[in-house]
């Protein structure tokens, strides 16, 4: 019996303790008539061995690509200490840190990570995560709007915040009542148009503040975090962690003065440590002000003192969540990705404000120069001419599926298709290169996009791109 | 000692950044970081001895008994950990064409199926990254069903008080007002407080089954009834779904939605606080409405379902469509299960729960129901200890720790005074259920000659007991240098 210990004779003693005649009996207050019988549908069992051979033969089915998509997941080299630490059962098979006393490990690691993420953003306190980056970009609106004294439901979402990240939050507002109003960017730079800004009329909670946007191009933070706090609107920042190793912190967006800065900075700290890994796990982290701290979502953790007079950790304002305050809680999140947390936190730590910073660098001149080498292939040009982290936008004279498709067949992810979000980017492709790219690697994505373009553009006429081959 | 204080200026791990990179020389200054964050600078040595430190203060399933009601803190299968860790699962970009990824999305879609067989619904998606995600998405699909049908004067939705918090603050979320009703003494639903509470303003009721007070709803058939011929859907939550795997299935309860806990009846680890996994499933008249994305198959070859597929779904619910890393853990664990193991599941998962009530009140424990079956977990009350003795169930809980228990769940379900909720799971042996058992009579012992030493429990953990009234008040929830 799979991960079951009990012997024959441990079951007929148990069973004589109950004062039972079998295991069946133990379901006798169930309703004979809702009995399934078994579950014949679930194929039969397999040991470890052939579960191991299986699942072998599937990732070698799914092999390894030279990927140059970023769009909100973005491959980092990750130090070999994370995650052997991150997966020891000490960590891995723990509860929520409910039991403080027996939960110091996971607790004081969370509080070395809120500090960490507060430094990172510039602002005063961080929760323990969220889920993604999406969802706690969906938190952050709830929590302006909760915080609105006014009680105005409305919130700017520029259209150069990630597409799905407003799609997660269109579905966890969509029955509040809040309305999402988009704000267009400007065609030639890709940031968000100020004067389309200065232009809408009407009272919000808050502007979401995308930095870098989806786009990779650096949004004017300091005058769209003005623009907010002038119009009584919260800004909500939505940052890439690790650009912030390099970038202006979002608790200094703005002019000096007394309410500089974002209010709120949410984001996905897959960045820091964790494997792209189809999706997730990956974790949302959200940082804010002091005066916010009882409007925020999510497990905190806080130092005291024990009785003893020593200090430790313990979660901390529980009131604000749903297992005391029930229906009308802050929110209803109860689990949050505490092992990615663990990870980022130790990858934080290994890799030091020189090293992220140098990851952040180094990505941005890789990007800068397959950027070069792409535009110096015929039939491809840069879209916008703001500056970018390590993404960018390119244009393709060939249907962009057909490019990426024929790229594919050569081992390369070629970028993200933007069209699908934006029909009239139809023909364009956000690429990204991070530290993970070596010049040989940028060089064969060149090559090999110039030959297809090459034979696509009338060289060899009606002849397909060399995926077909 | 915090990370922080084992840092020196310009101490590094050198090995783990590039070497050489260039200087940001094209960005504009007004963008740039003026001063580094505040990470520690620290050798690599540093880090891994302070953290595998940090690990060694923690209680684990690895290292320790967690008899957690409502968790099902189980033994996590160290294959489910490796095999979701193969290289090229890990290295996948979540937006790379499904074509390079189709081994991982067969594994997705084949837990889809195996996850509809356990419950007997019509469809799954996996969406949902954690129970209350999952709880969310299901009130969500009640919600777009009425909608969909005009049905907007369906306001409210009906949670029975001893449910878990995440149920009303879920239905709060979805814009619905909550109305709770009574548990009768046998600690089942009041049909007469339903039977009231029901009416054309009903969307739907959210049901645990077995519920939090470790016992099997026995009239859920009329309560279906109940809240069927008023027009309202039936949400099950699936946290106690572990007692009846194989048994009974929540689609042939007449449940119209649930949510599963993957971390809790699938194995996959809680990670000291998530990730988890909390999919859901539906019956068929809720099927437009599942949140995207989901796998479809079409001769074989598999991809996501998004929103041209399903265009009444409630939505989408992450950047990237979900847990993945959990989603194939729980796919290895059900593949070495088969469906033979998972109906051994709910059956040692009742037999420990019965076993070790039997033996604890044997010992002199007051069961809260006594004259029901346990399903796989029970409660225990101290409610007479403490007016005897003044030691609480917070105070017995933490006393056990010194024993090298974890705790079982304290006021929870808030009904029941100074309880204690056990789950002591299929994974564990009759001795570890004989030692705790031991452990639990000592305890008392110890309350009833002194009290004082339980009261300031525990004594032999990293810790001793915290002061939350200061963590709360004197809030200090980021280090600064000094």
């Amino acid at each position: 019996m799979p991960f079951i210990p009990h012997t024959e004779s441990d079951i007929r003693s148990m069973l004589a303790s109950i004062g039972a005649a079998s295991t069946d009996a133990l379901f006798d207050e169930i309703p004979a008539e809702l009995n399934c019988g078994g579950l014949p549908g679930i194929p039969e069992g397999l040991s470890e061995m052939h579960v191991t051979r299986l699942m072998h033969r599937r990732a070698a089915q799914d092999g390894f690509y030279s990927n140059f998509i970023g769009a909100g997941a973005y491959e980092h080299h990750i130090p070999a200490a994370v995650w052997p630490i991150v997966t020891r059962g000490e960590f891995y098979s723990a509860y929520t840190p409910y039991q403080a006393e027996a939960s110091q490990g996971t607790l004081q690691l969370l509080y070395e990570y809120q500090t960490m993420m507060a430094s990172l953003t510039g602002l005063d306190v961080s929760n323990a995560s969220l889920y993604d980056g999406a969802s706690a970009l969906a938190e952050a609106v709830l929590m302006a709007v909760r915080a609105n004294k006014a009680g105005c439901r409305r919130v700017l979402v520029p259209a150069t915040v990630h597409p799905r990240y407003l799609a997660v939050t269109r579905t966890t507002v969509k029955n509040q009542n809040i309305e999402l109003v988009s704000v267009p960017f400007d065609k030639t730079t890709g940031v968000t148009d100020l004067a389309a800004l200065e232009a809408m009329a009407g009272e919000a909670a808050a502007l979401v503040i995308p930095q870098p946007n989806f786009f990779g191009a650096l949004e004017p933070v300091d005058a769209l975090t003005d623009w907010a706090h002038a119009h009584n609107m919260l800004a909500i920042a939505v940052v890439n962690p690790l650009a912030l190793a390099l970038l202006k912190p979002p608790g200094l967006w703005g002019a000096v003065g007394k309410n500089q800065g974002a209010d709120i900075c949410v984001g996905d700290g897959q960045p820091l440590g964790v494997p792209m890994s189809s999706g997730g796990p990956y974790f949302g982290f959200m940082t804010t002000r002091q005066t916010l701290v009882r409007q925020m979502p999510g497990r905190l953790v806080g130092r005291t003192v024990d009785l003893d007079g020593q200090p430790g950790f313990t979660l901390t304002l529980q009131a604000r969540e749903q297992h005391i305050r029930r229906s009308k809680a802050t929110s209803n999140i109860c689990t949050n990705q505490g092992l990615l947390v663990t990870a980022a936190t130790i990858h934080m730590a290994l890799l030091g404000p020189a090293g992220l910073k140098s990851v952040a660098l180094e990505s941005h001149a890789k990007t800068r120069a397959l950027l070069e080498k792409l535009v110096s292939v015929p039939g491809v040009e840069r879209v916008f001419n703001s500056t970018f982290f390590h993404e960018a936008v390119i244009r393709v004279n060939t249907p962009v599926d057909d490019v990426l498709r024929a790229l594919r067949a050569q081992g390369i992810l070629g970028g993200y298709a933007l069209g699908g979000d934006y029909p009239e980017l139809a023909d364009c492709i956000l690429v990204c290169a991070t530290e993970t790219k070596t010049d040989d690697d940028l060089e064969q994505y060149r090559q090999q996009l110039e030959r297809i373009l090459s034979r696509r553009n009338g060289r060899e006429p009606g002849v397909p791109p060399c995926a077909y081959k | 000692m915090l990370i922080f204080e084992h840092a020196h200026p310009g101490r590094r791990a050198h090995a783990q950044a590039p070497y050489n990179a260039p200087a940001a020389f094209d960005l504009p200054a007004d963008q740039l970081r003026q001063t580094p964050p505040l990470l520690p600078e620290t050798s690599e040595l540093d880090v891994v001895r302070h953290y595998t430190g940090l690990s060694q203060k923690n209680f684990s399933i690895d290292t320790q008994f967690y008899p957690l009601g409502s968790c099902t803190m189980k033994y996590n299968p160290r294959a489910c950990n490796s095999l979701a860790m193969l290289p090229q699962f890990l290295s996948r970009h979540p937006l790379a064409d499904v074509a390079t990824g189709q081994g991982f999305l067969v594994s997705m879609y084949e837990l889809q199926e195996m996850l509809m067989e356990v419950t007997g619904m019509a469809a799954v998606s996996l969406a949902p990254m954690a129970g209350a995600h999952g709880e969310f998405a299901g009130v969500a699909m009640i919600r777009a069903y009425h909608d969909a049908r005009g049905d907007t004067a369906r306001r409210e939705i009906i949670v029975p008080d001893a449910a878990h918090g995440t149920n009303p603050a879920t239905a709060t979320m979805c814009g619905y007002v909550v109305k709770e009703i009574p548990t009768d003494r046998q600690g089942n639903v009041d049909l007469d407080a339903l039977k009231a509470a029901v009416g054309p303003q009903t969307a739907g009721l959210m049901l645990t089954n077995p519920s939090t007070l470790g016992v099997f709803e026995k009239t859920i058939v009329e309560i279906q009834k109940i809240v069927h011929a008023a027009g309202g859907l039936s949400y099950y939550d699936g946290a106690n779904l572990n007692a009846i795997l194989g048994r009974v299935r929540p689609g042939d309860m007449g449940f119209d939605v649930i949510h599963m806990n993957l971390h809790k009846t699938f194995s996959t680890p809680h990670g000291g606080g998530g990730p988890g996994a909390g999919p859901v499933g539906v019956s068929e008249r809720l099927q437009p409405f599942l949140p995207i994305p989901y796998v479809v198959s079409e001769r074989d070859f598999y991809r996501w379902a998004e929103e041209a597929d399903v265009p009444q779904s409630i939505g989408r619910m992450s950047a990237f469509g979900g847990n993945m890393g959990v989603l194939l853990r729980a796919w290895v664990y059900a593949r070495m299960l088969g469906g033979v193991g998972m109906q051994r599941v709910a059956e040692f998962a009742a037999l420990n729960a019965n076993y070790l009530a039997a033996e604890l009140n044997k010992a002199g424990f007051e069961l809260a129901f006594p004259e029901r079956r346990a399903s796989h977990e029970f409660i225990v009350t101290l409610k007479k200890l403490k007016d005897e003795t003044g030691i609480s169930a917070m105070d017995f809980a933490k006393r056990l720790l010194d024993y090298g228990f974890h705790a079982p769940t304290t006021y929870f379900p808030m009904l029941v005074p100074e309880c204690l909720l056990i789950e002591p799971t299929e994974t564990e042996s009759k001795e570890t259920l004989d030692a705790f058992v031991q452990a639990m009579v000592a305890v008392k012992r110890e309350a009833e000659s002194q009290p004082d030493l339980v009261k300031s429990a525990p004594h032999k953990l990293p810790s001793r007991r915290l002061d939350d009234v200061k963590a709360a008040r004197e809030l200090d929830l980021v280090w600064k240098p000094a």
